[in-house]
């Protein structure tokens, strides 16, 4: 009934561009969940069984894995899926409390998006210090 | 009698919650594997082969990648849903998805069962 009075009706963004729009930091965390979750099936799942396959298989690949890891450049990418895992396991968990009803206030929502940005951050950057 | 309906509803609910009950399985393989690596530092390729040749270890760490692949099979699906519309990219994609998850649990077990 009040979507026909006009008294509320109002001019509503015919596109949404979303180069043009802010978008709210519970949206940046959404999508990089999506884009953590993709990066991670595509290249994560067969990189993860690359490497448990070659730590476990023999003294020799284990080794050789080893002289492999020692190399920065794959150290850094092994870091960028470290990152990946840990912001989509602490969305994750954010998610899972939104489920529970626990945090669904704006406020208390963008500060879990929030915390979220910065405890998977400070969890790579402890990661990174172990891997160097 | 099983009664589905095209346009029926609930039939996601099993894959929303099968998500997050392999989010859990997830979560609790990734704090169990952060303790043995914790509890032992510097370890050699016979201390690390020793962890996964354990049976109740080894059988945790499978029952975690398959988690990982229902988890992931939902979440790609999910993907594609809201980004390949024509029916027939969409299930190509998820045909192919689907294969690359039987793969690699295959894989898997050749991987911890192989370990000598």
């Amino acid at each position: 009934m009040s979507a026909l009075d006009p008294s509320v009706t109002r001019p509503r963004p015919k596109h949404l561009n979303l180069v043009k729009i802010k978008q709210p930091l519970p949206a940046i965390v959404s999508i990089l969940h999506r884009a953590s979750g993709a990066a991670m099936f595509l290249f994560g799942i067969p990189l993860l069984l690359v490497l448990t396959n070659a730590s476990l298989a023999s003294p020799e690949t284990y080794a050789s894995l080893k002289e492999i890891l020692g190399s920065p450049l794959v150290k850094l990418i092994l870091l960028g899926f470290g990152w990946a895992y840990l912001h989509h396991f602490c969305a994750g968990i954010r998610f899972l409390l939104l489920d529970l009803h626990w945090g669904v206030g704006l406020q208390a929502a963008r500060q879990s998006s929030r915390a979220v940005l910065i405890v998977s951050l400070a969890l790579t950057v402890i990661l990174g210090v172990r891997l160097w | 009698m099983v009664k589905r309906e095209v346009v029926g509803a609930h039939y996601g609910l099993i894959d929303w919650l099968y998500q997050r009950v392999t989010a859990l399985v997830m979560v609790a393989y990734t704090l169990v594997l952060f303790g043995v690596l914790v509890a032992n530092p510097g370890m050699d390729y016979s201390a690390w082969r020793a962890v996964f040749a354990n049976v109740p270890f080894k059988l945790l760490t499978f029952v975690f990648l398959l988690a990982v692949f229902l988890h992931a099979w939902i979440g790609v699906r999910d993907i594609f849903m809201d980004y390949l519309k024509p029916v027939s990219l969409r299930l190509t994609a998820e045909i192919l998805a689907a294969l690359a998850l039987v793969f690699y649990t295959g894989w898997a077990i050749h991987i911890l069962w192989g370990i000598k």
